[in-house]
């Protein structure tokens, strides 16, 4: 490939490569506080390709392909060489990683605890992730939260925050310093823009943390909070982690120590303000 | 190259630099033989990065083999009743013959031998017992019925394993025609039942699934089996054997390789390559830093010829514009 990054997110290395230049400089610029990967050697390989050799500068349009691929991932205009690089980085961890068990969860922490919701998309987890982290919380991640197997502890994978549609002006006034991306309309799930984690969220990155709370947040529903069995919670997060089945008896150990030992709640909320209160309120009580 | 030289000699990896490591690493995974390098290299001086990902890769293949074994389990009571025989192939057979190719292997499907008299027995009880049809298509299943050595691909409805059931090792049209009932008669009883083919047939029908079927994709995997079956079994025997079979060109063939690149121990007759061979080599070869395949017209080349093998140029043109008629394009 012609052109090569390579950074780490949390635990986990990656070297990216591609046929064009800008998606590799947009994700330097943006990334140019994470460190490399350990011993120079990435976990996983992320391909951005022209599939055929004219389609490099010919409306080019960019495939995205590493280590693991699934057959029909559909390619972006190199406007979108970011999300590319994004989703190639998403892709390689929800097909490839099996040193943890993985949730498609948010994760913050403060004082060593850790906060994790999760939910389907649009459910609010990039947006609240990105408040939380607005409050003062140390950030783990928008997308994933790895569950370490032997010690059940929660490690970091605080990548770029993916803001969508309405949630991109929230988190822009309430961050007014932070770093962002570029401004990608018209991609698969609407408007997307970046948010670059604080120097604090990228400092500690590999601090693993407890979980103290698993949150279920839905958007766009009256005030409401219920208690979640742990029966049910770990039904719920069987269906969030892509990789629970591949990890065997490892994923099921991991997943029940989880809901036994942490409080689950499903909260239901009509706006950001609201469900950072919500937070705050079953934080404080635990 | 650097994979071959890894398996053969591991501890020459010791001495790779990262962009050495990373290389080795996505062109292992590309050929499906992350776990059997895991396994080579293991004790030895790595970088913790490194010995991170192998150890990933171990633990993966450990819970493959373990499925693996459950899945030809669950074969076996399904075929119990009728009392046709359990035969394992490929990869299942040498995990549960505790053989060294099975160490680290990657394991897709299950593939299992039947006699051909009893097919429709066992095609009855494999679905009574919950495995479905992945192909739906009437074509594809007159075609598999009338032409392949194997039933259409089944699937297991709850645990989504693919079961393949075959009743010769190479598709009817192909001009090989392997002895299947010999090597049925000759398979060898495990401990618990199960059934393997005797280590002569087994490495005719690695031959033959590299060599004669197929377009080599995967070839370098299927050619570490044969290297480690030769190296546990020794030759005796084997050309005789696959010249039964029909497959002396393909084993030959697959001695000269592994000769060639794992150093195997292989009969006096296969060391030297041919001309021939060369083309082979540079399609095992193929993949560059990323683990991509980077030599487009070899594996056109090799395309190409895996089709022409598979069945005779007027059935092939048939079946090409069925294919193409229904909207197929091949990848």
């Amino acid at each position: 490939m012609r052109h090569v990054t390579t950074l780490r997110i949390g635990p986990i290395g990656f070297r990216i490569g591609s046929d064009w230049r800008a998606p590799i400089a947009e994700v330097e610029r943006l990334y140019a506080e994470y460190p490399k990967p350990d011993d120079g050697i990435a976990d996983f390989n992320v391909h951005l390709f022209a599939a055929r050799p004219w389609r490099r500068v010919l409306r080019p349009s960019v495939h995205i392909g590493g280590d693991f691929v699934i057959p029909d991932a559909a390619p972006l205009p190199l406007a979108q060489g970011l999300l590319a690089a994004e989703m190639g980085m998403n892709l390689q961890m929800a097909l490839g990683q099996r040193r943890y068990l993985l949730l498609h969860a948010a994760a913050a922490e403060r004082d060593g605890h850790a906060v994790l919701m999760t939910g389907i998309s649009g459910a609010g987890k990039s947006t609240l992730a990105a408040l939380l982290m607005a409050r003062g919380w140390r950030l783990m991640g928008d997308e994933f939260a790895l569950i370490d197997p032997e010690t059940g502890l929660v490690h970091g994978f605080p990548r770029l925050v993916s803001l969508k549609n309405e949630a991109i002006e929230v988190v822009e006034k309430a961050l007014p310093a932070a770093g962002f991306g570029p401004r990608m309309k018209g991609t698969p799930k609407g408007t997307i823009r970046h948010l670059v984690p604080d120097s604090r969220a990228v400092e500690a990155m590999v601090k693993p943390a407890e979980a103290a709370l698993i949150l279920f947040p839905s958007f766009g529903h009256e005030a409401a909070e219920r208690p979640v069995l742990p029966s049910e919670a770990f039904v719920r997060l069987t269906q969030a982690s892509t990789n629970y089945t591949k990890l065997a008896e490892r994923g099921f150990d991991a997943l029940t120590r989880l809901v036994r030992t942490v409080p689950a709640r499903a909260l239901d909320y009509p706006d950001a303000d609201t469900a950072l209160a919500q937070v705050d309120r079953l934080w404080r009580a635990l | 190259m650097r994979l071959v030289t890894a398996l053969r000699q591991p501890e020459r990896a010791t001495a790779l630099d990262a962009a050495g490591w990373n290389s080795l690493i996505a062109v292992a995974r590309a050929e499906q033989l992350i776990g059997t390098l895991a396994w080579q290299v293991e004790g030895l001086d790595v970088p913790p990065a490194a010995a991170r990902i192998l150890a990933d890769a171990r633990a993966s293949a450990e819970q493959g083999r373990t499925a693996a074994l459950w899945e030809a389990e669950m074969a076996q009571r399904a075929l119990a009743p009728t009392g046709v025989p359990l035969v394992l192939l490929k990869g299942t057979a040498f995990v549960a013959a505790g053989l060294a190719a099975g160490q680290g292997r990657h394991i897709g499907d299950l593939d299992i031998l039947v006699p051909r008299d009893r097919m429709d027995e066992a095609e009855a009880a494999i679905l009574g017992a919950g495995w479905e049809w992945v192909k739906p298509d009437p074509y594809d299943d007159a075609y598999y019925r009338q032409w392949m050595h194997e039933l259409p691909p089944l699937i297991h409805r709850e645990r989504d394993r693919m079961i393949d059931v075959h009743h010769t090792v190479l598709p009817l049209t192909a001009r090989i025609t392997p002895d299947a009932a010999a090597m049925l008669a000759d398979s060898v009883a495990l401990e618990n039942g199960m059934r393997v083919l005797s280590p002569n047939d087994m490495l005719c029908h690695a031959a033959a699934h590299l060599f004669a079927d197929g377009d080599l994709a995967g070839g370098l995997r299927n050619l570490w089996d044969i290297h480690c079956l030769m190296g546990e079994y020794g030759s005796e025997g084997l050309a005789e054997r696959a010249a039964h079979h029909g497959l002396g060109t393909a084993m030959a063939r697959a001695g000269r390789l592994t000769h060639h690149l794992f150093g195997t121990d292989v009969p006096d007759a296969w060391r030297a390559l041919t001309a021939l061979d060369r083309p082979y080599i540079r399609r095992l070869l193929s993949r560059d830093a990323w683990g991509r395949r980077s030599r487009k017209l070899t594996e056109l080349g090799f395309y190409m010829r895996g089709h022409l093998l598979r069945m005779p140029p007027a059935m092939l043109a048939r079946h090409l514009w069925t294919k193409f008629r229904k909207g197929y394009r091949p990848v």
